[in-house]
């Protein structure tokens, strides 16, 4: 009867040590955000002022802000949300709804899945060929909005995927039923219904794209600008401009990569308070889109 | 008089139809050619890479790029050796999943089968916050935070090495790692479990001896994800391993990767046309037929491995 037990005592403490390197694991993980964290806002939280968000970047690291740099991303992220929602959105609906089940939706679905895989720097070297010499857009706001929109454009799309596969059938037959056609169908039910899964799709995809340095490095993003784009909103009719588009700019990740890759460490604390704003940024867009997975998922029951 | 008006309301209705068809008609090719988008995105990214990639290899011999020993795209006496910069880049991710891959690993191991629900819905959206930080920010805590760490246990380090950036990498790909094999293994059908419990299996001995092997192809999956991501990475190796081309299999060396040159490069102002611009593309090409590779091969071990329950 002993050596049975010792067998059992002993199994038993191999499930104990490996649950407390699992836990050991997690820890590495939450011990680095931490630290990172930490590290960030000692350094960075004494830069963070009512200027920093109001001045250009300067060669005196005391005065030097994030204003085209905060200007420049929010443009940039319009842009990027301006293409790749309605093309994420329409092309999961294909997907979803209409595709035949032939060789064409096999070829568009592997892509899909191998776009997920490429490297974002290489989206980047696509948009130096294409965008900035092929089309001859220059290293403009357009450029980089579009780059950034095929990049995240995978994510739209398996969200909207996702989400609407999860609506019954029963709602589909039941609009027929009605006589709909399949676009009365798909506007008026599968899309109301899949709007929120499709907002957690579209909001880390923009948390992604809010955070990719290397493609717009790549097409040319210059690292110091102290002006602004053109207003989108002039005085004069038609009132509305569109001149900021064309427009050079540098966005919030290349701003923190030019103080950080400085030797001075005063830039390196500017380069902490815009790693602390980005983290703020990116962080509150995934928490709000998790939870908006966490009520639908509590919400909705079909 | 009735019976013209009921052939025109037929006629109405007949012409309704068909404007309600050509419309449906015209809304799928809308959503078509959108999804189309994907495709072109592909060709585009082929044609350009191997477009400018052609007109560099008419200038360097494909031999010399593959076999060259030094790596001096700018410099009057241009050398054009690749394998300097796979050095950098293999080094560096050998180093991230040898930190990645047993973590997570373990990590996805014991969400799955050990923790208790409670941690498992918190431990799991806090790794998907870890993976969503910008990479710029794992750089600058790879260069600031991590190096000197490590230069207190090892004082030779340079400031600019292949390690520290390495490590952060490797954190960085522990929640892809992690997540794809928890899901892997949370789609083990609970029989399985029962199974091995009921003949007297321990937690343990049933995780790694049924649950694990049963999700193979999942975690392999997980694991090539692991790996092109690693090889991709920018921004902490651009930031943290210096950008000095260096052959060196050495971490506690610096050393520039594939992505971090096309990022030096496109810092500087090099004019459209010239070699040292289509050398980018070439590395690119080289990039992108790594992890095409890593891909293809995934895609192969999951399906040669897929058990279908």
């Amino acid at each position: 009867m002993k050596p049975i037990k010792d067998l059992i005592r002993r199994r038993k403490r191999w499930d104990a040590i490996f649950a407390a390197c699992g836990l050991a694991a997690l820890m590495v993980g939450v011990l680095t955000f931490t630290a990172l964290f930490v590290d960030m806002a000692i350094d960075g939280v004494g830069r963070l002022s009512w200027d920093f968000f109001t001045n250009f970047p300067s060669r005196r690291p005391g005065q030097a802000g994030i204003l085209s740099a905060w200007v420049g991303s929010t443009l940039v992220m319009l842009t990027t949300a301006f293409f790749a929602v309605p093309l994420g959105v329409a092309a999961g609906i294909y997907l979803e709804e209409y595709a035949p089940k032939n060789w064409v939706t096999d070829v568009i679905e592997i892509n899909i899945t191998n776009l997920a895989g490429v490297p974002s720097i290489v989206y980047g070297l696509l948009a130096l060929g294409l965008f900035v010499y092929q089309f001859g857009l220059g290293q403009s706001i357009l450029s980089a909005g579009l780059t950034l929109a095929l990049l995240i454009l995978p994510v739209v799309i398996v969200a909207t995927r996702e989400a609407i596969r999860s609506i019954p059938q029963a709602i589909r037959e039941g609009s027929y039923a009605l006589g709909a056609t399949k676009w009365q169908t798909t506007s008026h039910h599968i899309l109301p219904y899949s709007l929120a899964g499709i907002m957690t799709g579209v909001i880390i995809g923009m948390a992604r794209a809010i955070g990719e340095t290397a493609p717009v490095i790549t097409i040319g993003a210059l690292t110091f600008i102290a002006f602004l784009p053109p207003p989108p909103i002039t005085a004069e009719p038609p009132f509305l401009s569109f001149e900021w588009i064309m427009s050079p700019f540098t966005v919030m990740p290349i701003q923190m990569f030019n103080w950080t890759s400085r030797p001075e460490a005063a830039f390196h604390h500017n380069a902490a308070a815009a790693g602390l704003v980005l983290v703020v940024m990116t962080l509150s867009m995934n928490a709000l889109a998790i939870y908006i997975r966490y009520r639908l998922r509590k919400n909705i029951k079909w | 008089m009735s019976a013209v008006m009921q052939a025109g309301i037929g006629g109405d209705r007949l012409a309704r139809r068909r404007a309600r068809v050509i419309r449906e008609r015209i809304i799928e090719l809308i959503l078509f050619l959108a999804a189309l988008v994907s495709v072109f995105t592909t060709v585009g990214i082929v044609y350009i890479l191997v477009k400018e990639s052609v007109v560099f290899f008419e200038q360097v011999p494909i031999t010399r790029f593959l076999t060259d020993t030094q790596w001096t795209p700018l410099f009057d006496d241009a050398h054009f050796g690749i394998v300097v910069l796979l050095s950098g880049t293999l080094t560096s991710s050998a180093v991230a999943l040898s930190i990645a891959i047993p973590l997570g690993t373990v990590i996805a191991i014991y969400l799955s089968e050990f923790a208790p629900f409670k941690l498992r819905e918190v431990a799991k959206p806090f790794l998907e916050m870890l993976g969503g930080v910008p990479t710029i920010i794992y750089g600058y805590f790879a260069l600031l935070f991590v190096t000197p760490l490590l230069q207190k246990i090892y004082p030779e380090l340079p400031g600019f090495n292949l390690l520290s950036a390495g490590i952060v990498m490797g954190i960085m790909i522990i929640p892809y790692v992690s997540s794809i094999s928890e899901d892997a293994m949370r789609a083990v059908p609970m029989s399985l479990r029962e199974g091995s419990y009921a003949v007297g299996a321990t937690r343990f001995q049933t995780a790694v001896k049924v649950v694990v092997p049963a999700a193979f192809s999942g975690i392999a999956s997980a694991y090539i994800l692991g790996i092109s991501r690693a090889v991709g990475e920018t921004m902490i190796l651009a930031v943290a391993a210096g950008m000095q081309p260096n052959l060196t299999f050495n971490p506690l060396e610096p050393a520039a990767t594939i992505t971090a040159f096309i990022v030096q490069v496109a810092l500087g102002d090099l004019p459209h046309g010239s070699v040292g611009y289509q050398t980018i593309f070439a590395a690119g090409l080289t990039l992108m037929v790594f992890t095409l590779a890593c891909n293809i091969g995934g895609h192969l071990l999951r399906k040669s491995f897929r058990e279908a329950y």
